[in-house]
């Protein structure tokens, strides 16, 4: 079934959606964010009909203006990704995954971009209030697309409200509301927004400290970093909180990428977090490079077990118990999973094999038995680890996963305490003589966006190989087309989006430049 | 109330509400139209200023309307999603670039320091404006005339040729559909310019072109309308999904769905009836009769493509491989979901109607782009 697809194929491929994810994940977070902090920000010159809000709300809505282009841009591209490079993927879950994508279309970006509309150009058109109520709901509409394609991420990383079809060979939804309000989901989109309103908190901060530094627009400035500092505070708090909930999600349904993101080769009691590690430069297994112990470590006792299972002795599986089995704990072996899969693999054939030749009597018991709970929760389960030849490739890069969520959890406390800082410093009316941390909420912009960046890194990198948690490896979701065609569009996007993004800053920075008093408008 | 409808019914209910945002998107499409015309149109920089910004209020209504119907088709019908974008894989990654470089165009074109400048800007809108109507019509061609994939047990789709569906535009009547869809994308682009921008020289030179825009794009548009009425169909039997050749298959489907034929002739009139009242006795609502009967046409011939037991997406590698609208859709629990969100449908055409309606009371002219905050 999966003759002349090579690694190679896949490789690209991931490639090519990586990049294109991750180009687009460098706008959105600041549409998500920046959108809800204007609104915020018209809400407030509504309120308070001082002038100099309106002034605020229309510069930071330039900005915004800028980079939600480029968003859209880098966004249709994902959309389609799905069929062109995945396209049995796409016939797989489509049942359950187009739902989300069409309600995403329907419900939330015509919201987006027809408010959108109005807020940039109502100003003299429409009333205060029901220009007020158009920046709202661009904002709105803008998390809600994000909930939509977040739902269904959700549903991959652990895929519910479904059951297998041998007919149609495919997945088809039983539950519209399972697949809506699966813990996975609902986490991911609060984390995800949240961390998206951090992240806008922080460039509205940075990119004010910068005119105070300047000397210039200073009451634009502060203004703009008290709301930044208040938004951005209550979002890293609430960050954390969603974070904590889905790193317990993925200990429960991911256990390799919780594994590979700590290191935790052997599984233990009680287990430790590794607050700060390095990775070494030596496998700890001949076979596979990829099984990299500590060279350096800090770990604090019994953490672990307590963050992913809220017990400070429960058993926490490493890499090692995932691969090889532990009975002592239930753990099934990579082994022992393949042949599972294997087995419905073939059945599922056997039975598709039985309807062509017209075999009807075996047909149908195949199909009962293949539909049976007991073959689903015994084999169905499995299902992708038949397709898989390695046993190795089960496990995601260590190095990655682990750094990744580092670097993340490390920026997300920094961030607590900038925020703190930030607000009291204005509050106090001393933020201008601390030139330092001035020059410090500059060089926090592209923390920010790194932090971001690595969180999907660690979501995406760390459940490899599975586009479907255990039900589908990349390597059965790919398009079957020539590698030269996949690495042709991904140099062409790669160099689109770069100068797409080059032209970005520089039109960014220039606005910030020219700063508020034009507002923005240049004809 | 959805559940108690069959799965062919759903399946139809689906095929329209598809068919409906296709429709929308080539009305729609006047902003592509409009984005060839900058060059031919305005004379100076100030009349330029004014198509970009008329066109740039308008362009993410066309560009929302076709990610949703990409992403509609890939719920109601996700064997066609993964079918096409999985094998007809240039085609699509053209469209999409086209779409790609338009996104960013009309918010930097004006910018300072936008690293390309604003001609490459746009320069960007017409190739978007070209490319666009052109890959869209000839994909849609497809419907009727083919395409070269096959697929195996478990669905996964191979291509018959290295050109991954740019084949298509060797088969004339693909590519008569998409010079008659560039055309008419031209037409509307005129009459939408006519109608919203408030500059007499825009008007003139706007009616001039519309004539010249007509006669090619009747050219193209009755040609792949008759040769429609008299080439083999591809027709399955529901009851065995086998798929085979029909002699004048379309034209049997014309006869056996009347309604259809009518909103096909409606339609096809109020485009020939805004285009022809707007260049014999002026006015400013022609894109209302020729976007109206746009709409019209496009559904009527879409729903020509799929009903009657017709095959939507024939394969001319593998005929067994055809996708019908009952072998490529989604579960009946999918599309009962579906069909509830749908019901918002009403809701949202209505508030962006609300929403036109309070933005366009005031035409484009020179004058209201001096007090506007936000310029493209």
């Amino acid at each position: 079934m999966l003759e002349g697809i090579s690694t190679s194929l896949v490789d690209w491929s991931r490639a090519q959606f990586a990049l294109t994810a991750m180009y687009h994940w460098i706008f959105v977070p600041l549409t998500l964010g920046l959108g809800i902090l204007v609104a915020i920000m018209e809400t407030l010159y509504v309120k308070t009909g001082n002038p100099e809000w309106k002034r605020i709300t229309k510069f930071w809505m330039t900005l915004f203006g800028i980079n939600f282009a480029i968003g859209v841009a880098t966004g249709i591209i994902l959309e389609f990704e799905f069929g062109t490079n995945w396209s049995n993927y796409s016939w797989f879950v489509g049942d359950i995954f187009g739902a989300p994508l069409a309600i995403e279309g329907i419900l939330a970006f015509f919201m987006e971009s027809t408010f959108i509309a109005i807020m940039f150009f109502g100003w003299n058109k429409v009333s205060k209030g029901f220009h007020l109520t158009a920046t709202w709901l661009t904002a709105i509409g803008a998390n809600l697309s994000a909930l939509w394609i977040l739902v269904a991420n959700g549903w991959m990383q652990k895929p519910v409200g479904m059951v297998f079809n041998p007919e149609t060979a495919r997945m088809e939804m039983t539950s519209f509301w399972e697949v809506l309000f699966s813990p996975m989901a609902v986490h991911k989109f609060l984390h995800t927004t949240s961390s998206a309103f951090v992240l806008a908190a922080i460039f509205v901060i940075g990119v004010s400290s910068w005119y105070i530094l300047k000397g210039r627009d200073i009451v634009f400035a502060r203004k703009s970093i008290v709301v930044g500092a208040v938004f951005g505070f209550l979002s890293i708090i609430y960050t954390i909180f969603t974070g904590d909930s889905s790193a317990r999600d993925i200990a429960h349904y991911q256990p390799m990428k919780f594994a590979a993101f700590e290191g935790l080769y052997n599984g233990s009691e009680g287990a430790g977090l590794v607050a700060l590690g390095l990775i070494s430069q030596n496998s700890t297994d001949p076979n596979n490079q990829n099984l990299k112990d500590f060279a350096v470590k800090i770990e604090i006792p019994n953490i672990l077990s307590y963050m992913a299972f809220l017990n400070w002795n429960a058993f926490v599986p490493g890499i090692n118990d995932l691969i090889k089995g532990n009975e002592k704990y239930g753990v099934l072996s990579a082994d022992e999973k393949i042949a599972r899969g294997k087995l419905a693999i073939e059945k599922l054939k056997a039975f598709k094999e039985a309807k062509k030749s017209g075999n009807v009597a075996l047909a149908d018991s195949l199909k009962t038995e293949i539909t049976s709970p007991d073959f689903q929760k015994n084999n169905f389960k499995y299902f992708g680890y038949g397709y898989i030849a390695d046993k190795d490739t089960l496990v995601p890069s260590v190095a990655f996963s682990f750094y990744s969520f580092h670097i993340m959890v490390v920026l997300g406390l920094y961030f607590i305490f900038f925020f703190l800082f930030a607000l009291y410093y204005t509050l106090k009316g001393k933020i201008h003589k601390k030139r330092k941390f001035l020059k410090i909420a500059i060089w926090t912009i592209p923390l920010a966006y790194i932090a971001s960046q690595a969180g999907w890194v660690l979501a995406e990198v760390g459940r490899q190989p599975w586009v479907i948690q255990d039900l589908m490896p990349t390597i059965a979701a790919v398009t079957k087309i020539s590698v030269g065609a996949v690495q042709v569009t991904f140099w062409l996007f790669a160099i689109i989006f770069t100068t797409l993004l080059i032209a970005e800053i520089k039109i960014m920075m220039r606005q910030i430049k020219i700063g508020s008093k034009t507002e923005g408008g240049t004809k | 109330m959805f559940e108690t409808l069959s799965l062919i019914t759903l399946q139809q209910y689906w095929w329209l509400i598809v068919s409906l945002l296709g429709a929308l998107f080539v009305f729609l499409m006047f902003v592509q139209g409009g984005e060839t015309l900058f060059f031919t149109i305005a004379k100076n920089e100030e009349e330029k200023s004014l198509l970009v910004n008329t066109l740039g209020r308008k362009w993410e209504f066309t560009f929302t309307t076709l990610v949703t119907f990409g992403g509609a088709f890939f719920a109601s019908f996700p064997l066609f999603y993964a079918t096409s974008f999985g094998g007809a894989y240039w085609v699509w990654f053209a469209i999409l670039i086209s779409f790609v470089i338009q996104a960013v165009s009309y918010e930097f074109r004006k910018k300072p320091a936008n690293f390309l400048g604003a001609r490459t800007y746009e320069v960007f809108l017409f190739i978007n404006g070209l490319l666009g109507p052109l890959l869209v019509g000839t994909a849609v061609g497809t419907f009727f005339n083919g395409a070269m994939f096959s697929l195996d047990d478990m669905k996964h789709v191979t291509w018959g040729t290295q050109f991954r569906g740019l084949e298509a535009v060797l088969t004339f009547h693909n590519l008569a559909l998409g010079l008659a869809v560039v055309f008419l994308s031209r037409i509307l682009g005129l009459l939408y310019f006519m109608n919203s921008v408030d500059n007499e020289a825009i008007y003139e030179r706007s009616k001039k072109q519309l004539l010249y825009n007509t006669v090619p794009f009747l050219v193209f548009f009755l040609y792949f309308l008759i040769a429609l009425l008299f080439k083999d169909g591809f027709a399955y039997n529901s009851t065995s999904g086998v798929t085979s050749i029909e002699s004048y298959k379309y034209l049997h489907n014309l006869l056996a769905i009347p309604v259809n034929t009518l909103m096909l002739l409606v339609g096809v009139v109020g485009v020939l009836w805004g285009i022809g009242s707007t260049i014999l006795k002026g006015g400013t609502k022609g894109i209302w009769f020729a976007g109206g009967g746009t709409v019209l046409t496009v559904w009527a011939l879409l729903i020509l493509a799929a009903f009657n037991n017709t095959s939507f997406y024939p394969s001319i590698l593998e005929m067994q491989s055809s996708l019908t609208i009952e072998n490529a859709s989604s579960s009946k629990f999918t599309l009962v979901a579906m069909s509830y969100v749908s019901l918002f449908v009403p809701f949202v055409l209505g508030y962006i109607w609300y929403a036109w309606k309070s933005m366009n009371n005031e035409k484009i002219s020179t004058e209201e782009l001096e007090k506007e905050h936000h310029v493209y």
